[in-house]
């Protein structure tokens, strides 16, 4: 056990020298971006395709809009969440404790509190993409024309941000990779049902609806539902607030976490 | 400056145990300074410390002008360090670990590429310039990590048990390259545990046990200073009844560890003209070393 002591509740502290470390990480996925693209291109055709057409044959239209359309929507969300989360949690714990990558960025003139925030600018990034990704299949697949939906780019970065934050909370904690099974399986998929990516939130019971009000992933799927059908998404600050939220959140909380890990 | 690290009653407790106790030190510049300490002396922690990479819990610490850990940063701008675990980024060849790793420093590519030429020929990797990591041995992988210590042109580089895990020619190499960076002026801090590797390389050296500095010297000094001068190590079957009727007659000073008997002494002609005679008995006699000052102060026992 470590002792918590007064220096790990300090602020963040954030500076420029984040941009170096965000660049190895590119680098390294540089490598891999063709698989990568190509995953990031395939994994909402598949969902689309197959729920969308499939499931989307049984049922009837959901406010207007078919339930490919529906989905769609969802799956910027889910899809951005996951990448983020995928990104922060086992990627980022492999550079924290089995490849070392922190030690050797931690002996520059580096601080911990940069490479806490390049890990979640870096898998932010990698929302982007995949948000960017499924916005191009709505578009090929002739989804959405609304020129709106364009406003899903941010919105997968916020969703990156905040995913990749409360996500890093996990890594932070973890005395391995087995650890983020819980995560995955008690946080992230009840998530994805609980929170209207497949089904409209006012199909479950009260109780679990308030539940899913003060998930972030239901403020996102919010936000990018009427983007897909060309409105303008009401309570969009709100929405924007609490995504923003829980990024500061998990910003701070795994730094508190990370520099009590690291200070041994 | 003359002092390039400077240490006052640098303290550090994890859960109510001291892990660095009181250590004091000055770090000239351009000497080779050595951290030597069994498992868990707390020579990793004490490097931890000098880098800012930890609060101590007390103590004063001044790392090439920077009171650390509060300017830790100005003065990490000018260390170079080897870590004893190699945390080379294995997705990348030779150059590009270089490359990445000047960038934290603030430089620019065009500089670290300008370095290139340069950092590979010193860890003599000019040929495996765009290999990748993994294919690299243990020994390559070492020179590489202190060619990547050097990429920020360092005034002094830590190194934290450089060569532990390496074959013999790939420490020799090792230990060849450090002499060349003390020659060139630059000041080194390494921790060991090779008594001939803190022998042959450093001009002065600190001992540490349970956290606490218990000699500070240069290798002949702590030899001149903590032992006889002579040792001949006695061995063969029936070596402990010899020590215990005979040992005490001839040595100031032995120590009986398994089947060896240790034997310190001023003068070795008495003892070895005996041993001529005790034919059950073999013997070995050498000059006292390092290894025998740090068992003297350190214990024989197991650390694990």
């Amino acid at each position: 056990m470590v002792e918590m002591s007064k220096s790990h509740f300090s602020l963040p502290r954030l500076s420029l020298r984040f941009i170096p470390i965000w660049r190895r990480h590119f680098l390294v996925w540089r490598k891999v971006a063709a698989t990568s693209i190509l995953g990031h291109l395939a994994d909402p055709i598949i969902y689309l395709l197959g729920l969308g057409y499939g499931l989307g044959s049984l049922l009837p239209e959901l406010g207007g809009t078919s339930y490919m359309v529906f989905l769609a929507a969802g799956t910027v969300c889910y899809g951005t969440m996951n990448s983020a989360s995928f990104e922060a949690l086992y990627s980022g714990f492999s550079r924290m404790h089995e490849q070392r990558t922190w030690d050797a960025i931690l002996n520059t003139p580096v601080t911990l509190d940069d490479v806490v925030l390049a890990e979640i600018l870096w898998a932010a990034s990698k929302s982007l993409l995949s948000g960017m990704a499924v916005l191009l299949v709505i578009w090929l697949l002739g989804l959405s024309h609304s020129p709106l939906t364009l406003w899903l780019i941010p919105l997968a970065l916020l969703v990156g941000l905040c995913f990749a934050s409360v996500g890093l909370i996990m890594t932070a904690l973890a005395p391995g990779y087995d650890f983020f099974m819980y995560y995955f399986t008690l946080v992230i998929t009840p998530m994805m049902l609980l929170c209207g990516v497949f089904f409209p939130v006012a199909q479950l019971p009260p109780a679990w609806q308030t539940v899913s009000a003060i998930l972030p992933l239901s403020h996102a799927v919010d936000i990018a539902r009427p983007l897909m059908n060309g409105a303008l998404p009401p309570d969009v600050l709100l929405h924007v607030g609490v995504l923003s939220g829980y990024a500061m959140f998990g910003f701070y909380m795994s730094m508190v976490l990370f520099r009590r890990r690291l200070s041994k | 400056m003359t002092v390039a690290l400077f240490a006052k009653n640098l303290y550090k407790s994890y859960a109510g145990q001291a892990v660095v106790d009181n250590v004091s030190l000055a770090i000239r510049k351009g000497e080779c300074f050595g951290l030597l300490g069994p498992n868990g002396a707390g020579k990793t922690t004490t490097l931890r410390l000098m880098l800012g990479l930890i609060a101590p819990d007390s103590g004063e610490l001044s790392l090439l002008g920077h009171t650390v850990p509060q300017h830790a940063r100005e003065a990490r701008l000018r260390v170079g360090v080897v870590p004893q675990m190699d945390n080379l980024d294995p997705d990348f060849t030779v150059a590009e670990n270089l490359l990445v790793y000047g960038r934290y420093f603030g430089l620019g590519d065009a500089a670290i590429e300008a370095r290139l030429p340069e950092l590979l020929e010193f860890a003599n990797l000019a040929q495996k310039r765009d290999v990748k990591i993994p294919t690299l041995s243990g020994g390559m992988k070492r020179r590489l990590t202190l060619a990547r210590a050097l990429v920020n042109a360092p005034d002094i580089i830590f190194l934290d048990e450089p060569t532990t895990g390496l074959d013999p020619q790939a420490r020799h190499l090792i230990w060849q390259r450090l002499r060349e960076l003390t020659a060139q002026g630059k000041t080194l801090l390494l921790t060991t545990h090779f008594m001939d590797e803190a022998e042959r390389l450093c001009h002065r050296l600190a001992i540490l046990d349970h956290g606490r500095i218990v000699a500070q010297d240069s290798p002949h000094g702590l030899i001149a200073k903590h032992i006889e001068p002579q040792v001949v190590e006695v061995f063969g079957e029936g070596v402990a009844l010899w020590a215990q009727e005979h040992a005490a007659h001839y040595a100031k000073r032995f120590e009986v560890s398994g089947e060896t008997a240790f034997c310190y002494v001023g003068d070795a002609q008495p003892l070895l003209a005996h041993l001529q005679g005790y034919g059950a008995l073999r013997y070995l006699y050498r000059p006292a070393n390092l290894e025998d000052v740090f068992l003297k102060l350190t214990g024989r026992e197991l650390r694990e």
